[in-house]
């Protein structure tokens, strides 16, 4: 294929991504947004209101770039998981297969796919939290960065999650028994310097962890990294080489042909 | 004579050591009308699987169009299309949209795009229903758009694994007058099908497959030469009352206006028909009991697997 081609059929699989869910919208993107406004009421409102102030912002302040970062990471995840996974089970993987398209053009067409999504949602969860809390986002290019990343790379951890399922079991118990711990064990409620020192240094080994405070660090300015002794830019670098190991290890088993090829 | 395909000592080795292909070796000529036989499980789907990349290869060269799928696959995949046996496309996707995306997978620009989805589309009468969920399609539809998505890319090869499985006549018989005529345009078309009438009317050449060895290669009229003994119904104008007796010719009956002649090879009807004529019983209409073809591949596949 040439590199127009290789083109055109990356923007074939991307609309047709975001043409899928934006045409389920009612699961896809409204979800989301209730749930934050959920969060805001009883984390932000009612309990919040008890807990004071954290890392020298209200909570609901402190809450929120937790909350659109967990928005992302669950959205871009899911996205490509549960479209590459009916993909595969509808047999409509085949209509790529038969194609000249090289392996990556099916793995960044879906990954685009997620990351449209998960940039969408954290768009809609952002202008619903304006409506609970002020905020003045500090550096503009660190957050955006940081959102893009992450968003990558947990679509990437969603398409190596699908290209193994089996069954639509196997696509639920990543997200349930891992992501979602890990998220909620990221400080995404709060700030880990809270925590007792054994369960403090047992979060450092938690990737979310770095995600949401380089995400809070571009939003409020303040985060758990300094007082960790590390800069953002640590956090970046370890986005980004989770990044470059996640894509190699998904192209190198769709050049397998792991569960696409008999 | 240049080849649509060329496949040489081509091996698939399951995962649990069932040998679904072991070691054939197939041609097939450019502009050729081809047909796939075989048992269930005798190595088709494999072969067509093997060829649109479904399938990875345990050994063995495959060259679509002169080209080796393994040194330029992306060029060899531009030349082909391939219908396969299941559904398989997103079914709550509109149907336009199924066929038009294929084309974009294919890398062709938007606009070439629209002309070809609108053009096999309308030749296979699905244009009007391009806004419809695919899921509300009935099966001979869901067919139409498969090979409507199969060709949506102007391929020179295409494979119809089954295409007609499971739909009903009228599609079937606006299926063959569409592939005889992209056939008489160019096209070469492989088909895989159990209804071997189908195979007889469309085909030139043949190839049957059994246990993952081609054991038959031949063109159709050379095959169905060797067929030793043919049966014929004869729907007579009248009742005929008693058996005609005469050598090496069996006759049979299943009702008076009707009579079975089974001729073997070299014999021919004439004095059947003088006979009856002498009796002043009229032949209304003359058939093949079965199909010619069923009975040759019915004894090649037993021989195959004594």
């Amino acid at each position: 294929m040439t590199t127009l081609e290789i083109l055109i059929a990356l923007r074939t699989i991307v609309r047709k991504e975001i043409q899928r869910f934006t045409r389920i919208w009612a699961q896809t993107l409204v979800p989301p947004a209730i749930m934050v406004v959920l969060y805001f009421i009883i984390f932000g409102t009612l309990i919040g209101s008890r807990v004071g102030q954290m890392g020298g912002f209200d909570y609901m302040q402190f809450m929120v770039p937790g909350l659109i970062m967990m928005s992302v990471i669950n959205n871009s995840y899911s996205n490509v998981v549960s479209s590459f996974f009916g993909v595969k089970f509808q047999n409509s993987i085949e209509e790529l297969l038969i194609t000249g398209m090289p392996n990556y053009v099916i793995l960044c067409g879906w990954v685009l796919g997620g990351l449209a999504r998960g940039l969408i949602v954290g768009f809609m969860v952002t202008c619903v939290s304006l409506f609970f809390a002020e905020l003045v986002v500090v550096n503009w290019l660190l957050t955006l960065l940081v959102v893009l990343l992450t968003s990558i790379l947990f679509s990437l951890g969603g398409f190596l999650n699908a290209l193994f399922a089996e069954s639509f079991d196997d696509i639920s118990i990543v997200p349930t028994f891992i992501l979602t711990p890990l998220i909620y064990l990221g400080g995404v409620f709060y700030s880990i310097n809270l925590l007792p020192d054994f369960w403090r240094n047992f979060s450092l080994v938690n990737p979310i962890l770095y995600m949401v405070n380089a995400f809070r660090e571009g939003v409020l300015g303040v985060s758990d990294l300094s007082s960790l002794g590390m800069s953002v830019s640590y956090a970046i670098y370890m986005i980004l080489f989770f990044i470059i190991f996640l894509f190699s290890i998904n192209l190198y088993f769709l050049n397998m042909g792991k569960g696409i090829r008999t | 004579m240049e080849k649509a395909l060329e496949i040489s000592n081509l091996k698939k080795i399951y995962k649990g050591g069932l040998v679904a292909l072991n070691g054939i070796d197939l041609n097939v000529n450019k502009g050729d009308f081809f047909a796939l036989l075989g048992p269930n499980g005798a190595g088709k789907s494999t072969t067509i699987g093997i060829i649109s990349s479904l399938v990875t290869k345990t050994s063995g060269h495959v060259k679509l169009l002169g080209i080796d799928i393994d040194k330029n696959h992306s060029l060899a995949k531009k030349k082909l299309g391939v219908v396969g046996q299941e559904v398989n496309f997103n079914q709550f996707e509109k149907v336009g949209n199924i066929v038009l995306n294929q084309a974009g997978y294919h890398g062709i620009n938007m606009k070439k795009a629209k002309e070809n989805t609108e053009h096999f589309m309308k030749r296979l009468d699905i244009w009007d229903r391009r806004d419809e969920v695919a899921r509300t399609l009935s099966g001979g539809m869901k067919r139409r758009v498969m090979v409507a998505k199969a060709l949506v890319n102007n391929p020179e090869l295409l494979i119809l694994d089954e295409p007609t499985a499971g739909v009903d006549i009228e599609f079937r018989r606006s299926l063959w007058e569409f592939l005889i005529d992209i056939n008489k345009l160019g096209t070469t078309i492989i088909l895989t099908t159990h209804y071997l009438e189908e195979a007889e009317r469309l085909c030139k050449n043949i190839a049957i497959i059994d246990q993952g060895e081609i054991i038959e290669n031949s063109g159709m009229q050379d095959l169905l030469s060797r067929l030793e003994a043919e049966t014929f119904v004869l729907d007579l104008g009248s009742e005929l009352r008693d058996i005609p007796q005469l050598d090496g010719f069996t006759f049979k009956q299943n009702n008076p206006k009707q009579l079975i002649v089974t001729i073997k090879k070299n014999q021919n009807l004439n004095s059947v028909f003088t006979e009856l004529s002498n009796r002043q019983v009229k032949v209304v209409s003359m058939r093949n009991e079965t199909g010619r073809l069923e009975e040759l591949f019915l004894n090649l596949v037993e021989t195959s697997g004594s």
